[in-house]
């Protein structure tokens, strides 16, 4: 395992970037069609969220292994603003950028484990893994 | 990149390419509402076949173009989501709520077909 890719999020063509790399990624470590599509439906997502509320920051792309599942990890990383209240961006409905409330807790559903990591002021990390099964 | 537009009779068919940037959906909105003017297009059909993902930027824009199409006066139908694409938009919590959805092209115009048809006869009714 061990190739990591990187992709700075930049603008929103990045965003396609991202999630097409994330998508072959996928792909190469055998996930199916359905699975390739949701791992790049969140990482469209988690990058919009980058633009959005950070501006810049990056996708990191990576394979693990918990034997004999195979997994994809996606990290987005930023030093934007930060989430206050990690909870509630996790509630169903919540929103405060102009989008539809799906973001996060919407990735929560497309993948297997998503946790983030924030502080105010300093940025935010949101790590989500994907098991084949 | 940009969608080409064909214009067939009174209907305007966009075809998605490849995946879109956030700024090519927009231009396509724009270019769309535009030219459902220009041409008294009665149907729009956007073809999304090729959509790599529908996110929520993508759902949101349909949806607005779909609404801004119907105050021009016309009818938008959404053709070719793909069952995976599907499948993550429903565990993503999207909808397309009020714009009618096809399974192809071929279906998306008899659908459009159908409801120009009623409106031809409810304005000949009167």
């Amino acid at each position: 395992m061990g190739d990591e890719i990187r992709v700075p999020i930049d603008s929103d063509a990045d965003i396609v970037i991202a999630r097409q790399q994330g998508r072959a990624l996928a792909e190469r470590i055998g996930f199916s069609a359905t699975d390739q599509t949701i791992i790049a439906t969140a990482i469209s997502e988690v990058a919009r969220n980058i633009i959005k509320f950070a501006k810049r920051g990056e996708i990191i792309l990576s394979t693990t292994m918990k034997n004999p599942e195979r997994g994809v990890v996606v990290v987005a990383r930023d030093q934007g603003p930060g989430i206050v209240d990690i909870q509630l961006a996790l509630q169903d409905g919540y929103s405060t950028g102009n989008g539809l409330g799906m973001g996060l807790p919407g990735c929560k559903r497309l993948m297997d484990e998503l946790e983030i990591k924030s502080s105010k002021g300093k940025g935010t990390i949101v790590t989500m893994k994907k098991w084949t099964t | 990149m940009e969608v080409p537009i064909l214009k067939q009779g009174d209907f305007l068919i966009a075809t998605f390419q490849a995946a879109l940037t956030d700024e090519d959906l927009l231009q396509l909105q724009d270019a769309l509402v535009a030219r459902v003017g220009k041409f008294r297009s009665h149907g729009v059909i956007v073809d999304v076949t090729a959509l790599d993902v529908m996110d929520s930027f993508a759902a949101r824009t349909l949806r607005a173009l779909a609404h801004m199409v119907r105050l021009r006066g016309a009818e938008t139908v959404i053709v070719g989501i793909q069952p995976e694409v599907a499948f993550a938009m429903v565990q993503l919590g999207l909808s397309l709520e009020g714009v009618p959805t096809a399974l192809d092209l071929e279906e998306g115009l008899a659908q459009l077909m159908k409801a120009s048809e009623r409106k031809g006869a409810t304005f000949r009714g009167r």
